[in-house]
């Protein structure tokens, strides 16, 4: 069985994502770009352990999802944290750190 | 071995030799006058140096406190110090001629490696005479400073940099090393620039210290530098050390030695080409001209030439240098009195010609030596005679020191008159006088070794009798010229006490040299020689006499018959022009050494100011304005560092893939 689909669908998964976290503004739905990312790699790891025959790109797909995990609290927090005071989820106006 | 260099032995255990010459072997000559330890009264000599010092430091250091007896305490270190040297030099007189160099050593100065330098004092018979000079003349015009700054309510700091010179000029010459001479030659220049400026509220006497340091320090850098090259070539710099290893050095090596050690003899002695600081020195009160510019500091060139003469004897090319500034001197400084009105000026210019004399005599040999330091002796009287006599003058009248504001003083200050007068008559070389025995040895002696030097010498006597008739002329004869708030009056018996003992000595110092004692005296030190002259002195003595006659003549005509002006004529000739300007010694030095140092400076600190500092500066601009562009990147749009993490992985995996291609 050939891989060539799922990594072809990983690609567009996370360009998708990319493109997702470049244009919008709204934290939230940045936010979920990134997620679309991080399973776009993990789709990806998981395709080339099965193309390989190992297990290795698997356990490396546990881990990015345990990150993940862990970064959607901190970053969901900060986001409300952000929207509570500034009344506004838009990234473009959380710019005040900078030159 | 030279007879002449007699003067110490080599006191080789104790002296390092450099590895670079071989030890001196013991000449009989010198170790027959080795210094003895000192014992007995000499054994206190350090008190002499001492005694002045500690009145410096309580007069300095203790403040008003002081102020009321520190005058008396001031005039009492110097009478001390002479008490002492007068009990020194009898002991010295009763013993054998070969034994009367008396050596201390206080304590180890400071032992670096192969230097090693003492803190000797050394009483001679050169020295002693120093020592009874400084103290001497020094006690009497410590006394009649009393009365002549009476009124200056900083009397006693005044008193207190006085003690300070007489401690410096007692280490200068008694020290036994050519550092511990140094040691005072500094102390000298300092304790002059600290009374030249004593009045420092006006500008001129600021400047006028400021300017004698600094022409001191072009002559003391050759003092330096000699130094220096003894202990390279000798590894020593005491006087018996250097005596002892000058015999074998390189002719070279001595003539660079007497070189350096005449331009340091030129800047403290006010000798051309480092001359011009002695006139400006006027600016100091009369005392200090009298005491520091006339009878002591300014012949301490003289003393460190015959005191070298070790050097000298074996470099005839430094002392035909020595023999040249002299000539050069004595007509300079002559010419210049002729011209100025300002009295102290008049003898400033006098004090620079009889130095010149000295420096002659000392120039010429083991033949001219004594005679060097006689005159110095006599000069040292009648000149500090006539300086204090200027002071008075200048007490009586206002300070006005302009000599066409004088006139008919006579008969109101008779003791002034006639101790200036004894004076007078002894720099002139009045038959009898004091300085007519010292001054026709000298021109005796250089016409015996050149006849164009004697020439020189006889001439420059003869305006030394111009100019001096010209000062007595204008200020205690002719008419009045006096300004209108003037009210001439004899000085307090504190001056005229000082001037009536200085007279005596003007007038009898000649005594010196009753059946050759002087130069019997100081034979072992400075060596004897008899030049015979082709002539019989006699006609030396009647040649020189005329010489005086004739320019005191002059003198009568052009200023005594004539009705002299209360302002300077300005329509004069070319000569008299440069005279008044210091035969533009000032000029020269401004336009050949200051004016193209200034400009090298200026364009040190215009390469200094804009090519290095401009690169460096250049270099932070150009890192501060780029960083400062490059900032604007840091935008705090989340997404559009998002984009350029984006690109820079493009760019990456672009990259990458292209290598791996092809």
């Amino acid at each position: 069985m050939t891989t060539e689909p799922f990594v072809v669908l990983a690609a567009l998964l996370f360009s998708i994502g990319a493109l997702g976290v470049l244009v919008r503004r709204n934290a939230i739905v940045v936010f979920m770009c990134v997620e679309l990312m991080l399973n776009a790699g993990n789709l990806a790891l998981v395709s080339f352990a099965r193309q390989h025959g190992n297990l290795d790109g698997q356990v490396a797909a546990f881990f990015v999802m345990v990150v993940a995990a862990a970064e959607v609290v901190i970053g969901l927090a900060i986001i409300v944290t952000i929207f509570r005071t500034r009344r506004s989820a838009s990234v473009d106006d959380a710019s005040l750190l900078k030159y | 071995m030279s007879p002449l260099l007699t003067s110490f032995s080599p006191v080789s255990a104790a002296l390092p030799m450099s590895s670079l010459m071989t030890p001196a072997p013991m000449s009989e000559a010198a170790s027959a006058v080795a210094p003895a330890a000192a014992e007995g009264v000499f054994s206190l000599m350090w008190l002499i140096i001492v005694l002045p010092a500690i009145g410096a430091a309580v007069l300095l250091l203790g403040g008003r406190a002081t102020d009321r007896w520190g005058h008396l305490l001031g005039a009492a270190t110097p009478i001390a110090s002479f008490v002492l040297g007068v009990v020194m030099f009898a002991q010295l007189l009763g013993r054998p001629e070969d034994d009367r160099a008396v050596a201390v050593t206080l304590y180890d100065w400071f032992d670096a490696g192969a230097y090693h330098v003492e803190m000797g004092l050394l009483l001679d018979q050169l020295s002693v005479l120093f020592v009874l000079l400084i103290t001497g003349v020094g006690s009497l015009i410590h006394i009649y400073s009393i009365g002549y700054m009476a009124h200056d309510d900083r009397r006693r700091r005044f008193f207190g940099y006085l003690n300070l010179f007489v401690a410096a000029m007692l280490m200068l010459v008694m020290g036994s090393d050519y550092l511990t001479l140094f040691l005072g030659w500094e102390g000298v220049g300092l304790a002059s620039y600290l009374l030249i400026g004593f009045w420092q509220y006006k500008n001129s006497a600021a400047v006028a210290a400021k300017k004698a340091f600094v022409v001191n320090r072009v002559g003391d850098m050759g003092m330096a530098l000699a130094v220096m090259l003894m202990f390279a070539t000798f590894g020593t710099s005491s006087f018996a050390g250097v005596s002892a290893a000058a015999s074998e050095a390189s002719v070279s090596t001595l003539t660079a030695l007497g070189l350096l050690l005449l331009l340091a003899a030129c800047g403290k002695s006010a000798q051309v080409p480092l001359q011009s600081w002695l006139l400006d020195a006027m600016e100091g009160p009369t005392p200090v001209s009298a005491l520091i510019h006339a009878a002591t500091m300014v012949t301490a060139g003289v003393y460190l030439v015959v005191r070298s003469d070790f050097i000298f004897n074996e470099a005839p090319a430094a002392r035909t240098a020595v023999v040249v500034v002299g000539v050069v001197t004595l007509l300079w400084g002559a010419i210049i009195g002729c011209a100025k009105d300002d009295i102290k000026k008049v003898l400033a210019g006098s004090t620079m010609s009889q130095i010149g004399y000295m420096m002659l005599a000392a120039g010429l040999g083991p033949a001219g030596y004594a005679f060097a330091i006689f005159h110095l002796l006599t000069h040292g009287f009648f000149k500090a005679n006539m300086f204090l006599g200027a002071g008075s003058v200048m007490h009586g009248m206002n300070d006005e020191v302009d000599m066409r504001r004088y006139g008919a003083l006579r008969p109101f200050m008779p003791v002034t008159f006639l101790t200036f007068a004894m004076g007078y008559l002894a720099i002139i070389g009045f038959p009898g006088f004091s300085g007519f025995w010292s001054k026709d040895r000298i021109i005796e002696v250089a016409f015996a070794e050149n006849i164009w030097v004697g020439l020189a010498a006889l001439i420059g006597a003869g305006i030394t009798a111009f100019y001096m008739t010209r000062l007595v002329l204008m200020t205690f004869f002719t008419r009045r010229r006096w300004a209108e708030e003037a009210h001439p009056h004899e000085s307090s018996a504190v001056m005229t006490m000082p001037l009536i003992v200085l007279a005596a000595l003007s007038v009898v110092g000649g005594v010196l040299a009753l059946g050759d004692w002087i130069t019997e005296w100081l034979s072992p030190v400075a060596g004897i020689e008899h030049h015979e002259a082709g002539l019989p002195a006699w006609v030396f003595t009647i040649l020189i006499t005329v010489t005086v006659a004739i320019g005191v003549a002059v003198a009568w005509v052009l200023v005594g018959k004539r009705d002299v002006s209360s302002t300077a004529p300005a329509n004069v000739s070319v000569a008299t022009k440069a005279a008044r300007a210091d035969l533009y010694g000032d000029a020269f030095n401004e336009a050949v050494l200051m004016r193209p140092g200034q400009y090298l400076t200026r364009s040190l600190v215009y390469a200094d100011n804009k090519g290095i500092d401009g690169t460096v500066n250049g270099v932070g601009g150009l890192i501060g304005g780029s960083s400062g562009w490059l900032r604007r990147l840091q935008t705090g749009f989340v997404r559009s560092y998002a984009l350029a993490m984006l690109s820079g992985v493009v760019l990456v995996v672009a990259a990458l893939l292209a290598v791996n291609l092809a």
